[in-house]
């Protein structure tokens, strides 16, 4: 069977299971659709926030973008998973017992303020749309590699599966779901991952495999190090950014985590504080499988990279980089003339790759190598190739010769994280609109039918926007995604945090405590990533950090408001200190 | 309940006891993630992880942290278990 044929047999088997879940488990009521009827087990609640989490950027790109980073890929390491601590620990027990169904709620209620929860509507809605539009993208991309169809066929095929099992099932039909979906995605993602630390390091588990000391004494680090230090790019353990600039960008990040309300959501669905408790625990292990996996995928491909590539000649070069080349995903511009790749630090030519192809018949045009030309201006930097970093994690397979079912596993691995957070992100939109808007905010008297009814509608139309983005990505998608963490980490965070440990916050300040927060973060942002680019670099950044790490400041600045304010102003009803007080508690007071 | 200001200081109580925890965990948190992993991490990279060639500070950073960070959140949930039962406010079945 060939690969195509496999991909086909897997992902199709994947799908068929996802939709029988589906139907299984539809939801009835609200309470279904919002919080799968508070009865998820931990450890199953785990899983699904581990899916929901982990989206097509952890298992397609992450791995790729460490393996160019190094050391400093650390910051999305240890910001995607440090957060679940600051959840089960300052968030998640609280909210569960809070009990109700979204975010908003909990912001409107505790603070007594209509403004406030319209605010955090807009932010929950703005941040899922962010990330739900990179899910669809990276749908319609493993469909378009491993099925040779449009990208735009891809996001299609894609939304018609999330519409059905979102629309139909809620966060009930959803969480069941995600169970699967980690299955598969974890296992897909582990096996290439074993089969590359047998070929590299002589052992099955990657995470020994990167320290293992060889025969020789040494271990892949301090071998990878020794390639990167020679061809110029400095050794790969050693962190080459502003430390202050790292521990800011990791910080936000994991603040971000911790206020991204898909995640927040999850720990409603248990059925006691107990279990709220356990499974974000449960859910940080599942993650972790995969999180302390992806930096030994990194180093085995860069060495790979590293040793199998500079200075060679191009015709001899490994199959693997022409495949790669007629994808699109791999570049290189012969500027010498001498048929050898040279690998160097800086980039190879401005942008992304650009080919050139015949105008009459569309073929694209050839070198005398053999190579695809590109048209795109030189960076006047000294490197020659291009890689794009998305084909570590999908080229892996074929790199360590690995049969085609791996291949198709992979294909199917990357659906299930890409269509599980879309999945997860539909029902925060769809929540917010149907509960918090319309039976919060414009029609309170609504039936429970109705508002079901509502919830589907709102789900299915955000299915359709976010496939919509999806085909026809804007080009700041990547620039905004700094977006969505620095706002989950300088509004959301703070206002939880500060609602659940302080009976004295009241609503005034916990609204200008949000909005100074978002204000901020959200000029930072635009003036380097949109207004200034140009501007963006470390001599100009406040205290040296980057738009990726601004949202920590952005998060001090809210509390730094916010408690003064509410110092000023009326302290909340003794209805609210008797809430707060009976959220701090597990049992019935 | 029968006596509302007894239960409302045991809640207090119990609520201390819950902060001083989340106070120490926290500490060992940020000290492992941003101490461990970032600041102290270019020193401890003079020496390897025992027994492996892993410099010691980018074993923290890609490694070490996430599982600190697991074994964090269980500590939380069984001795917030175990206080939640001492101080009777743990969640009848």
């Amino acid at each position: 069977m060939t690969v195509q044929g496999w991909t086909f047999l897997i992902v199709g088997l994947s799908f068929t299971l996802y939709i029988a879940i589906a139907i299984i488990t539809r939801a009835r009521s609200t309470r279904d659709f919002y919080v799968a009827a508070k009865e998820v087990h931990p450890v199953a609640n785990g899983m699904a926030t581990a899916a929901d989490w982990m989206s097509a950027a952890s298992f397609i790109g992450m791995a790729g973008i460490i393996s160019f980073l190094g050391a400093d890929g650390a910051v999305y390491l240890m910001g995607w998973t440090g957060g679940y601590v600051l959840l089960a620990l300052l968030l998640a027990p609280y909210l569960r017992k809070f009990g109700r169904f979204t975010v908003p709620d909990f912001i409107g209620d505790r603070y007594e303020a209509r403004t406030a929860r319209l605010v955090a509507v807009v932010c929950a809605i703005f941040i899922s749309f962010t990330y739900v539009s990179g899910q669809m993208r990276g749908v319609g991309i493993v469909f378009s590699r491993f099925l040779e169809v449009d990208i735009a066929l891809g996001v299609v095929i894609g939304m018609a599966l999330v519409f059905f099992y979102a629309v139909l099932g809620g966060m009930k039909g959803i969480t069941y779901t995600q169970v699967a979906q980690y299955c598969v995605l974890i296992f897909a993602f582990l096996v290439p991952a074993i089969f590359l630390s047998l070929m590299f390091a002589d052992t099955a588990l990657p995470q020994l495999g990167l320290g293992r000391l060889g025969d020789d004494g040494q271990s892949l680090l301090q071998r990878l190090d020794g390639l990167s230090t020679e061809l110029g790019f400095g050794a790969y353990t050693e962190y080459g950014g502003s430390l202050i600039n790292i521990a800011a960008i990791t910080a936000a990040l994991m603040l971000g985590t911790a206020g991204l309300p898909h995640v927040i959501i999850r720990f409603y669905t248990v059925r006691k504080v107990r279990d709220a408790r356990s499974s974000a625990g449960w859910a940080l292990l599942f993650i972790a499988i995969l999180y302390t996996t992806a930096p030994a995928i990194a180093v085995f491909s860069r060495t790979n990279l590293l040793e199998s590539v500079p200075e060679t000649a191009y015709v001899e070069s490994p199959e693997w980089l022409k495949t790669w080349e007629d994808v699109g995903l791999i570049a290189w511009d012969d500027r010498n003339g001498d048929g050898i790749i040279t690998y160097a630090p800086g980039a190879a030519f401005a942008g992304k790759p650009i080919y050139a192809k015949d105008p009459e018949t569309n073929e694209p045009l050839r070198g005398e190598f053999g190579q695809r030309l590109i048209t795109n201006d030189s960076a006047g930097d000294h490197n020659e190739l291009y890689v794009d970093r998305d084909i570590m994690v999908l080229a892996n397979p074929e790199i360590a010769g690995l049969p085609d079912w791996v291949t198709a596993l992979v294909a199917a691995g990357g659906l299930a994280a890409a269509l599980s957070t879309a999945a997860g992100l539909l029902l925060v939109i769809s929540s917010a609109v149907s509960h918090d808007l319309l039976k919060g905010a414009i029609m309170p008297n609504i039936s429970e039918k109705r508002e079901l009814l509502a919830a589907r509608i709102a789900a299915g139309g955000a299915v359709v926007i976010a496939g919509l983005i999806g085909i026809w990505p804007p080009d700041y998608v990547a620039a905004i995604v700094a977006f969505a963490f620095g706002l989950a980490a300088s509004s959301f965070f703070p206002a939880i945090v500060m609602g659940i440990f302080s009976t004295r916050m009241n609503g005034p300040g916990a609204i200008s405590g949000m909005i100074a927060g978002i204000v901020f973060t959200t000029a930072y942002i635009i003036w380097f990533k949109f207004y200034d680019p140009s501007s963006n670099t470390p001599e100009n950044w406040w205290f040296g950090i980057s738009p990726e790490g601004i949202g920590v400041i952005g998060m001090l600045i809210n509390f730094g408001v916010a408690i003064p304010v509410a110092a000023l102003t009326r302290a909340p009803s003794p209805a609210i200190r008797t809430l707060v007080q009976d959220i701090r508690v597990p049992g019935d007071t | 309940m029968a006596d509302p200001q007894g239960s409302n200081t045991r809640h207090q109580a119990y609520f201390r006891a819950n902060l001083t925890l989340i106070g120490i965990l926290l500490v060992i948190w940020a000290f492992v993630a941003f101490g461990c992993g970032i600041f102290l991490a270019p020193w401890l990279n003079q020496w390897r992880l025992p027994g492996t060639g892993y410099p010691l500070g980018f074993w923290f950073a890609q490694q070490g942290a996430i599982y600190v960070f697991v074994i964090l959140i269980f500590v939380y949930v069984i001795l917030m278990n175990r206080i939640d039962r001492r101080y009777g406010v743990d969640e009848k079945d």
